[in-house]
């Protein structure tokens, strides 16, 4: 369960997060969308202890953040771009993570077998394909089992076999009663997995609801068509109000239509 | 115990009447003869006197004629802090193995422990001074050696301590392998005539390890000066030997290896200069040649008054020195030449072992300081090191002609 | 807590080491001092001549080091952040990880000539002088490099550009200003600001350290009251060895407030 009330964060003179408010149950699966720069990153940083808010306060599970570390243990995150030190070897990744975390592994046989790691744990980080890498993440983020996994743009890298695995695999976690996050300009992909949206637009949330409300609510078929419809109807309104970030929307709005 | 004495007075008896010249005389705490000074009395020229462990309370003793006395174990002779303890005023005397303490004190009158007084050929070896006021005094006298005593006293104001071996107006003496310290000069010599000095170790004093005055002719070698209060003095002499020597930690504004005033035709060589504040300081001498002494890790190598003149620096080793010379002119009288000098940063290309620029000893950093003295702080910086490069390329402010032009690229062994 | 600091500091050593340019590093001044003493001469000699590229290149390795590991391990020290763990034990880990290890390279690269030419025994206070203010010279610079590291995160140009100016200037611009003053000022009574001001920069203290060792006999030349009572007792030695520390403890420190409180 995440709990955010009020949540303001300024990057300088720029707002990025303008007062969120959010509760993502437990068991959960919700993917996060919205434009480059929206505050999608922002807000997941937050929530994993990265960005410290200026205001407004953060729950997980019922633990208050502030500053503290050990809610970090029920969480697994797994990055958009891994890049891990160069001459670490697969297998002294997870040792040294297991080390840090001071946890022992649950999954980590299984994950590595899922995503067939076997042939990769003896060499150098710095060897592995782009697509390896990532399942390394992916691997790090579930090994643990821990009841909330963040995955920020999880297949960008993959292959089409290795993205079917991972979404078989998020599924799974789902199936288990994981609170499951995602962001993705993949819209397709968090049609398959997830069953709820929060749409960001500028800082504030501008929709959070199941996807099926959504696509009502939008008659349009698909995911991809009914947010492309709401950053439609929102840019005008927003360019009066604020000058700045429209360049932000009309870029990424485009931006998102043809991934 | 009166059996024992009579049996050594027939024995002396014996001795004299066999005709050998020597009467030998026991001196003990226990009797019969208790006093020095009275057994020199009793005893005939040429005679021995022993004398046994103990303490002798006595001062001003007087040897008058040809005599050695010969301490066993070495007996305290205790002045009392009482004038002079033992005045020798005759010739071929020997005083060996005494410890001799507490001297009379005066600023009129020079005590000392063992005062040589217009005698020759005397012999004074393996006693330990301590406390005195003066250590071994040698007046107007010829010949005579003074060897492998030590002398050690506790003042450390300069104008109320003595000389550890004062030489005045004497003629060859020497003066071997003694230890001095705590003294005012460790060897002090004035109108000393081809002294020979050497082995010695005259450190701790409050003024000069050795000090040389309108002194002639002699030769002081192998000898150790260490922290010394101003060094070592050699002044208004010529002729003088100095060799192979160590001049070692002599600290202080004006402290000095080797101090030289008014020196002429003399010669430095093999001597080791290390970590002093100047090690060679030099005012109008001339005709001095200095060569092929180790010179390392002192604050100034070289201290050179325009006032001296025809010197010659040749095949020294100038180590890490923090300075290696200064200068007050801009005009130089001295030679420089075939040094090793390390902060020499030129090359050989026709490696013949002699670097193809010259060397320029005096510093830019150095004129600096002397113009600003807080600049010191700066020492080794970078920045001072790229103004001293500059300085070697473009000299400006450096003496023109006071030049190594033959540097050697390696340590001169 | 401890053991967790310990456990990514021996996993930095494992991987810096297999990456070989910390080796490297050794290797370059175990050839340095070796050739320093075999071709240079005394130990004295090479000591100074160790301490002169100490003093000018160590500032600029570590710095460059400090800042340079910030900027590639970006993300994995990101990741590194979202596990269960203390920023403050993750700082120390990965300060002291990359820290030392180049600390130790340093330290035993210069050493082993050093010992093999007999000049621990011969000169021993000295070779400790300044193989311990190399040293210390690493720690201070590499943890100025991570502070200007996390300070530029995104702006690397401007992370390396500070980098360089900064060196340049401690290095060997502050020197010529110091000395600039000196001759501005120099009929008032200076040397108590002197003092001072090159206490300001660690490079000085540690050259005025070297110059403690090495110059001594100069520095007791000098007239000036204040100077002969600093460098004569142990008063210069216990002051210059204080602010060094107070110069260590001051990045590091820096470099963790920033650490704690940085947005990632």
């Amino acid at each position: 369960m995440i709990e955010i009330k009020e949540l303001k964060k300024s990057f300088g003179d720029l707002p990025v997060l303008k007062g969120m408010n959010l509760t993502i149950p437990s068991g959960q699966a919700t993917g996060i969308v919205g434009p480059n720069g929206a505050g999608k990153t922002t807000l997941i940083k937050t929530i994993l202890g990265l960005v410290k808010p200026d205001s407004g306060s953060i729950r997980v599970n019922e633990t208050l953040l502030n500053g503290n570390w050990n809610y970090r243990k029920d969480i697994g995150y797994m990055p958009q771009v891994a890049r891990y030190p160069e001459n670490m070897r697969v297998h002294e990744l997870f040792s040294f993570i297991k080390g840090l975390r001071n946890q022992e592994p649950v999954f980590e046989k299984e994950l590595i077998e899922q995503f067939a790691l076997e042939s990769e744990l003896n060499k150098p980080l710095r060897t592995l394909s782009g697509g390896n890498r990532q399942k390394v993440g992916a691997t790090l983020s579930m090994m643990f089992n821990p009841d909330i996994l963040f995955f920020d743009e999880p297949t960008a890298g993959l292959d089409p076999r290795s993205s079917h695995k991972f979404k078989e695999r998020v599924k799974e976690e789902k199936a288990n009663g994981k609170t499951v996050i995602i962001t993705s300009h993949i819209m397709s992909e968090l049609e398959q997995l997830v069953d709820h949206v929060i749409f960001i637009l500028d800082g504030n949330i501008r929709y959070y609801g199941t996807m099926k409300a959504l696509l009502e609510e939008s008659r349009e078929d698909r995911l991809e068509a009914a947010i492309a419809r709401m950053m439609g109807d929102d840019s005008p309104a927003e360019s009066a109000a604020a000058e700045k970030p429209v360049q932000n929307y009309s870029n990424t709005a485009t931006e998102i239509l043809t991934f | 115990m009166k059996f024992t004495i009579s049996i050594s007075g027939i024995i002396g008896f014996l001795l004299i009447s066999f005709g050998t010249a020597h009467g030998q005389i026991t001196v003990s705490p226990n009797g019969p003869v208790t006093s020095i000074q009275q057994a020199i009395e009793m005893s005939e020229p040429g005679g021995n006197i022993e004398v046994k462990p103990g303490t002798y309370f006595e001062n001003n003793i007087e040897i008058t004629k040809p005599l050695t006395i010969t301490g066993e174990n070495f007996p305290v002779i205790d002045g009392e802090h009482e004038g002079t303890v033992l005045v020798i005023r005759a010739d071929s005397v020997t005083v060996k193995g005494f410890e001799i303490k507490n001297t009379g004190r005066s600023y009129i009158r020079d005590y000392a422990a063992i005062l040589i007084d217009q005698a020759k050929d005397f012999l004074v070896e393996n006693n330990r001074l301590d406390n005195v006021f003066f250590g071994i005094y040698l007046a107007e006298t010829e010949r005579g050696t003074v060897k492998n005593n030590t002398i050690e006293s506790y003042d450390r104001r300069e104008a109320s301590s003595g000389n550890g071996i004062h030489l005045w107006n004497v003629k060859n003496p020497e003066i071997i392998g003694n230890t001095v310290q705590g003294m005012r000069d460790g060897i002090y010599l004035e109108f000393a005539e081809d002294a020979r000095i050497h082995g010695n170790f005259s450190h701790k004093n409050n003024r000069y390890g050795l000090h040389y005055m309108f002194s002639n002719g002699g030769t002081y070698y192998d000898n150790v000066f260490r922290d010394n209060g101003a060094g070592v003095a050699v002044m208004y002499s010529e002729n003088v030997d100095m060799k192979n020597n160590l001049f070692e930690h002599n600290w202080g504004s004006s402290s000095y290896g080797l101090l030289l005033k008014d020196m002429r035709h003399s010669t430095i060589e093999g001597n080791r200069f290390y970590r002093n504040t100047v090690a060679i300081y030099s005012e109008s001498s001339s005709n001095l040649k200095i060569h092929r002494n180790d010179i390392e890790l002192n604050g100034w190598a070289v201290n050179i008054k325009s006032s001296s003149a025809r010197n010659y620096f040749t095949e020294n080793n100038f180590i890490e020195n923090s300075f290696d010379v200064r200068t007050d002119s801009p005009r130089n009288n001295n030679v420089f030449e075939g040094n090793y000098w390390s902060n020499y940063e030129g090359y050989d290309l026709d490696r013949d072992g002699i670097g193809d620029v010259p060397y320029r000893p005096v510093s830019h950093f150095s004129i600096i300081i002397d113009r600003q003295p807080e600049s010191l702080i700066l020492m080794r910086s970078m920045f001072i090191r790229l103004l001293d490069m500059a300085e070697r390329i473009m000299p400006v402010l450096t003496p023109q002609t006071l030049i190594d032009e033959q540097p050697k690229m390696q340590r001169i062994q | 807590m401890k053991s967790q600091t310990l456990h990514i500091l021996s996993n930095e050593w494992k991987t810096l080491l297999r990456g070989k340019w910390v080796i490297g590093y050794g290797l370059i001044f175990l050839m340095l001092t070796d050739s320093l003493l075999r071709f240079g001469g005394g130990g004295a000699e090479a000591l100074l001549s160790l301490s002169n590229v100490m003093l000018l290149f160590i500032p600029l390795v570590g710095m460059i080091y400090g800042i340079l590991y910030i900027y590639q391990s970006r993300e994995f020290v990101e990741l590194l952040l979202t596990q269960p763990i203390d920023r403050k034990v993750l700082y120390w880990g990965l300060f002291l990880g990359i820290s030392t290890p180049l600390m130790a390279a340093f330290i035993i690269g210069s050493m082993l000539p050093l010992g093999w030419h007999g000049i621990l025994i011969l000169d021993g206070s000295a070779s400790a002088m300044v193989l311990g203010l190399g040293g210390i010279l690493t720690l201070i610079f590499v943890s100025l490099g991570f502070v200007l590291g996390l300070k530029f995160y995104d702006d690397r140009i401007k992370g390396f550009g500070f980098t360089i100016v900064i060196w340049l200037f401690m290095a060997i611009l502050y020197d010529g200003l110091v000395l600039m003053l000196v001759f501005t000022f120099g009929h008032y009574p200076l040397e108590r600001f002197v003092i001072a001001v090159s206490m300001l920069n660690p490079i000085d203290l540690a050259r005025i350290m070297v110059m403690l060792e090495f110059d001594i006999s100069a520095l007791m030349g000098y007239t000036g009251a204040v100077f002969s009572r600093f460098f004569g007792s142990n008063l210069g030695i216990f002051t210059a060895g204080g602010m060094l520390a107070i110069w260590l403890a001051v990045p590091t420190w820096l470099g963790l407030r920033v650490f704690k409180q940085k947005d990632f």
